[in-house]
């Protein structure tokens, strides 16, 4: 019954966890708050699991299940576990700062989304898969991260922002083509894990030095002569 | 060709509405005591409040022209009319025909400029004030609203509010990842328009953060009456246009008789649940500065022009 279900609605289901992940990538991009703004990453990470469940399920493509199931360990519950003791010890809880403001940074989302999609629209034509239309969703993700890590002043909101894309670009492979190779996959999910974790160092370093985790004090690094 | 089975069914529909409307008003304000942990006001207080308000004489003052005597009747007309528009038991209405989603804004549209025009009549500050506000919230709401209702369009093919709830409730079930965002978008601009909590407060009497109350503020007896009325049907409307688009089921094909009596229970426990959402939602969210209004219209719209997207490439 349930299985039947899946089956007739699961494309369906795809678009619809893709339309989730787009909606939580526009929410990033507007949430003022650092802590919401981990809590929407976490939740992006779970959509991700649950999409890639499905697909895995649809096609009967079983390295898939290991790839979601480290997405739930890594992106679900490892991350943000690093993000919030990261910002619990760097005791940053305040306003994420923005270079340009909200309303506008929101209209260069919507003018990248439709960028994305077009750009998408030729490949989508060729692909033969289930989750074909979702490509161009997971490159507006990729964008969207994008332009979080360049609107952001702070070094925590830029950190998340990177740690979005990779969500998009997880989502874009499992699109177009069910998903990496299971060595790529381990590879790219400890980098990023690695990554988050040098960032974490990265940071405490600038505020070591600056007083601030604010990435624009870095034009200041200059060798004195 | 009208017939009378439609005309009895856009007759009940009407009056449902009408009457109903005080109820889904005390239903919210119960809920909202509950949930902040008040003693609550009994479900019918806007009934007892309406009745206390027409037995009271009007004082009108000096300044007052007869736009603002005419004012509350012409709103409540409105959205009256507005609110015969909406399908919310059957799909077989003759003001169908007449008037389609685009209508409905309008007709909105023009109410709220009545109150405003209202608002700024007599020349008190806080009148006009109120009035400003009001407009500001309004032009940014509407065209969210329109893309809203433009999205339930392209899946339906037809502006008219009945195609599109037959469509979306007695068509084959497909799951339409656009109207989730949709859906955000007009919980948030539904939100603005109703003088709800992140936007205004409906239970405000404080100068400075009023918008709905600054401007009915120089309104008594009868007239606030009718203007208090307008203001519960207007959000039994806005819960009926989301019932409308997003959760369409339970509501009667066509004229069909034993179906418009068995959506009559869909229909209040659909309206009772939204009612604790709406709750909810006021009780968990803190009022915006006036100023954040733009913004947070700002992303309703984009979400609203999003889901168009949306729908462009998944689901053609």
């Amino acid at each position: 019954m349930l299985a039947q279900a899946l089956t007739k609605y699961g494309p369906q289901l795809i678009n619809l966890f893709a339309a989730a992940l787009l909606l939580l990538s526009f929410a990033m991009l507007a949430q003022r708050r650092i802590l919401s703004l981990i809590n929407l990453f976490a939740a992006q990470g779970f959509v991700l699991f649950l999409s890639t469940m499905l697909v895995a399920w649809l096609t009967g493509q079983h390295h898939l299940y290991g790839s979601a199931a480290l997405t739930l360990a890594l992106k679900v519950i490892a991350l943000p576990w690093i993000l919030h003791r990261l910002i619990r010890r760097l005791n940053v809880k305040w306003d994420v700062e923005t270079l340009i403001n909200i309303p506008t940074t929101m209209l260069v989302g919507i003018v990248l989304v439709i960028l994305a999609f077009n750009l998408a629209l030729p490949i989508t034509m060729l692909a033969g898969t289930v989750t074909r239309a979702t490509l161009g969703i997971a490159l507006a993700c990729v964008l969207l991260s994008f332009l979080m890590m360049i609107t952001r002043s702070k070094a925590v909101p830029q950190v998340i922002g990177f740690l979005s894309m990779e969500n998009g670009l997880f989502f874009a492979a499992t699109g177009a083509v069910y998903g990496m190779p299971m060595v790529i996959e381990f590879g790219v999910a400890l980098d990023v894990l690695v990554g988050a974790l040098i960032l974490g160092i990265f940071i405490f370093e600038i505020r070591e030095r600056f007083d601030t985790v604010d990435t624009r004090h870095l034009e200041r690094l200059k060798e004195r002569p | 060709m009208i017939s009378a089975s439609g005309l009895a069914a856009q007759f009940t529909e009407l009056m449902l509405a009408v009457l109903l409307a005080p109820l889904l008003t005390g239903w919210v304000n119960q809920c909202r005591a509950w949930l902040q942990n008040r003693s609550a006001p009994p479900l019918l207080q806007p009934y007892y409040v309406l009745a206390k308000l027409f037995a009271k004489d009007v004082v009108l003052a000096h300044s007052a022209s007869p736009l603002f005597r005419f004012a509350p009747y012409l709103i409540f007309g409105c959205i009256a009319l507005a609110a015969a528009i909406v399908p919310t038991l059957g799909t077989d209405l003759p003001m169908n025909a007449a008037a389609d989603a685009i209508a409905l804004v309008g007709l909105l549209a023009l109410a709220r400029l009545f109150i405003a025009l209202a608002g700024m009549d007599i020349g008190t500050a806080f009148g006009s004030l109120g009035s400003r506000r009001e407009m500001l919230v309004g032009f940014l709401a509407e065209p969210a609203l329109l893309m809203v209702l433009f999205t339930a369009s392209l899946i339906s093919g037809s502006t008219s509010l009945a195609t599109i709830v037959e469509t979306l409730a007695h068509k084959e079930f497909v799951i339409y990842p656009s109207l989730a965002f949709a859906g955000v978008a007009f919980t948030m601009v539904s939100l603005a328009e109703n003088a709800r909590i992140p936007v205004d407060n409906p239970s405000t009497h404080l100068e400075l953060t009023m918008i709905h109350e600054a401007m009915v503020l120089e309104y008594s007896g009868r007239h606030l009456a009718m203007i208090e009325w307008a203001a519960s049907l207007k959000l039994f409307v806005y819960s009926c246009i989301g019932l409308a688009i997003f959760f369409p089921f339970g509501v009667a094909e066509g004229g069909d008789a034993f179906g418009i009596v068995m959506a009559l229970p869909a229909l209040i426990l659909k309206l009772a649940i939204g009612g604790v959402f709406l709750a909810l939602i006021e009780t968990l969210s803190a009022k915006m500065r006036i100023f954040r209004a733009p913004e947070f219209l700002g992303i309703a719209f984009l979400l609203a022009v999003l889901s168009m997207l949306v729908h462009v490439l998944l689901e053609r």
